[in-house]
């Protein structure tokens, strides 16, 4: 497991982490959501110790990054965020020489190599030249170089950035099934690619974490209401307008006529559903009901409003 | 030692799989071959000095241009990072990579023997002990160079900027001597001292001095170590 505490980085006057701590537990996938620059990258380069954190701690198994940094560095696979690799050397020779450093030789690497094409597909490549691949390919080159070693931890920063759509789905399910055993920890800026693959979220926001939680979690502790559109014919303005005297858990929002069509919104919480009630009032007062449409707010809409409230008052 | 070879390895074989150490080898035996032919026949000596005096003047080009991408490229393309979150010590890092651009001047040393025996099958006399001093003295300063190379490389991503500060350093070191006559006395002793070629001459004069060698492993320990300091300094930026 892996336990973070008030970690913070400076860059110069520029304060990238913002004492930030959480925990990350052993067989979890967890989802680090971020626009870009809101600090994910600098965290996950604290975590594998390419940078050293200005404060605060980071503990993996009880170890402390900075003191017992080989330690650390031998548990994690780490695939760094623009995927660097030797593009000169060939799939195998690459892998062989971080196998190597990882001390993985001989028998070891030749179980290590076939593990990894396996798990990442890269039968059909093994003996390319790495500048010869595509960026899949590459892509899934770099996921293998992280797990060469069998590591129990996993650190991916936007791994499926630059994939095409049947990429990221492969890519997903590696993870996910990489996700049974090991903890998994990837960086993402787009809500989708996540929210489909992992166990938990955290969200930073301008080097702060604004949300920490599974995606039901995170959904519930939303203040969103649900805002109903409704498309009727035969409504008054009177009978919309004071709906709220019949059916008290709606709450009347605006109303659009065009061509004796007329576009009505409601709101609701969530917790009651109204839209019974709303149908028989619809009937008594003579509407013709032609479109009913909830618009529940979604993880899209969290993330967007808990790192845009924070963009405003900044 | 295990982890300094194998970075030292894949090093020689990123210069052997591009053009990097052909390109190398073949230009620098030519111009060491040309200019040692040239007057060699001329001048009926049996010696390599002219080859002594050439390859020194050679190497401040061709040496800041090995190391150029060493760790600058490294910085470039983003594996720095994947090798610093590797279980790697700095040092076996930069002694690896300092090394393998060495093997490629020795193996450019090598190269010129060639003259070598040219000269046993025609000269008279050879004195052999000159010429194993000679080599030794350019291997050193080599091996010099080859670390000043590698520290230049580690301040930048940009290979031309590594070229240029390592052509730089290298040309300090290099001039120094030259530039006795504009130094206070009370200094010339100094700076006589720190300068490349001096030491050079005294090892290739035949005389292996232990101050001769101390100061090229001086200076190549201190280049090594600054190239170090560099790399961890970047991590606390």
């Amino acid at each position: 497991m892996i336990h973070v505490s008030d970690l913070s980085k400076n860059y110069g006057s520029v304060e990238a982490v913002k004492s930030i701590s959480f925990d990350l537990l052993d067989g979890e996938i967890i989802g680090f959501l971020g626009a870009n620059g809101a600090g994910k990258t600098t965290t996950l380069k604290m975590m594998t110790g390419y940078l050293v954190p200005t404060e605060g701690s980071i503990k993996v198994n009880d170890l402390d990054i900075i003191d017992d940094i080989h330690a650390i560095q031998k548990q994690i696979g780490y695939l760094p965020e623009l995927n660097p690799l030797y593009i000169e050397m060939r799939v195998y020779e690459y892998l062989e020489f971080l196998a190597t450093i990882r001390n993985i030789s001989g028998r070891d690497f030749k179980d290590a190599l076939a593990r990894v094409v396996e798990q990442c597909g890269l039968r059909g490549v093994v003996h390319k030249t790495i500048s010869d691949c595509s960026k899949g390919y590459k892509q899934r080159i770099g996921l293998a170089a992280a797990m060469i070693h069998d590591p129990k931890i996993l650190i991916l920063d936007e791994p499926v950035t630059g994939l095409d759509p049947n990429q990221i789905v492969e890519i997903r399910e590696l993870i996910k099934t990489l996700g049974k055993e090991k903890l998994v920890f990837m960086s993402s800026h787009i809500l989708q690619e996540i929210e489909a693959t992992v166990d938990r979220i955290i969200i930073i926001n301008q080097g702060e974490i604004v949300a920490n939680g599974t995606s039901d979690e995170l959904m519930s502790s939303s203040k969103g209401n649900v805002l109903l559109h409704m498309d009727v014919k035969g409504a008054t303005k009177d009978s919309v307008e004071h709906i709220q005297a019949k059916v008290p858990a709606v709450k009347f929002v605006s109303i659009d006529e065009t061509d004796g069509l007329q576009s009505l919104q409601f709101e609701y919480g969530k917790d009651k559903d109204p839209r019974e009630d709303l149908f028989k009032y619809a009937i008594k007062n003579k509407w013709t009901i032609l479109k009913m449409n909830p618009h529940t707010t979604n993880l899209e809409d969290i993330f967007r409003n808990l790192t845009m409230e924070d963009n405003t008052d900044a | 030692m295990r982890n300094i070879n194998t970075v030292c390895k894949r090093e020689l074989g990123g210069f052997f799989n591009s053009p990097m150490a052909y390109i190398f080898l073949v230009i620098f035996a030519i111009v060491n071959g040309y200019f040692f032919t040239n007057t060699f026949f001329l001048f009926g000596q049996s010696d390599l000095r002219v080859l002594f005096d050439i390859v020194p003047l050679v190497y401040l080009f061709f040496i800041p241009a090995v190391s150029m991408g060493l760790i600058a490229r490294e910085n470039n393309l983003g594996t720095m990072e994947t090798m610093s979150t590797m279980p790697l010590y700095s040092y076996e890092f930069v002694i690896g990579k300092f090394l393998a651009a060495f093997l490629l001047i020795l193996l450019g040393l090598v190269a010129t023997s060639i003259h070598l025996f040219t000269l046993i099958s025609v000269g008279t006399n050879v004195d052999y002990g000159a010429i194993f001093s000679g080599y030794l003295g350019l291997a050193l300063m080599g091996g010099t160079y080859a670390a000043i190379g590698t520290y230049a490389s580690s301040v930048t991503e940009n290979q031309v900027v590594a070229f240029i500060v390592g052509v730089f350093i290298v040309l300090v070191f290099f001039m120094l001597d030259k530039t006795l006559v504009f130094v206070p006395p009370s200094i010339a002793g100094f700076v006589q001292f720190l300068a490349v070629d001096y030491h050079l001459s005294n090892i290739s004069r035949g005389v292996i001095d232990s101050r001769n060698l101390v100061y090229f492993f001086s200076v190549i320990g201190f280049f090594i170590f600054l190239t170090i300091q560099t790399l961890e300094m970047k991590r606390w930026k």
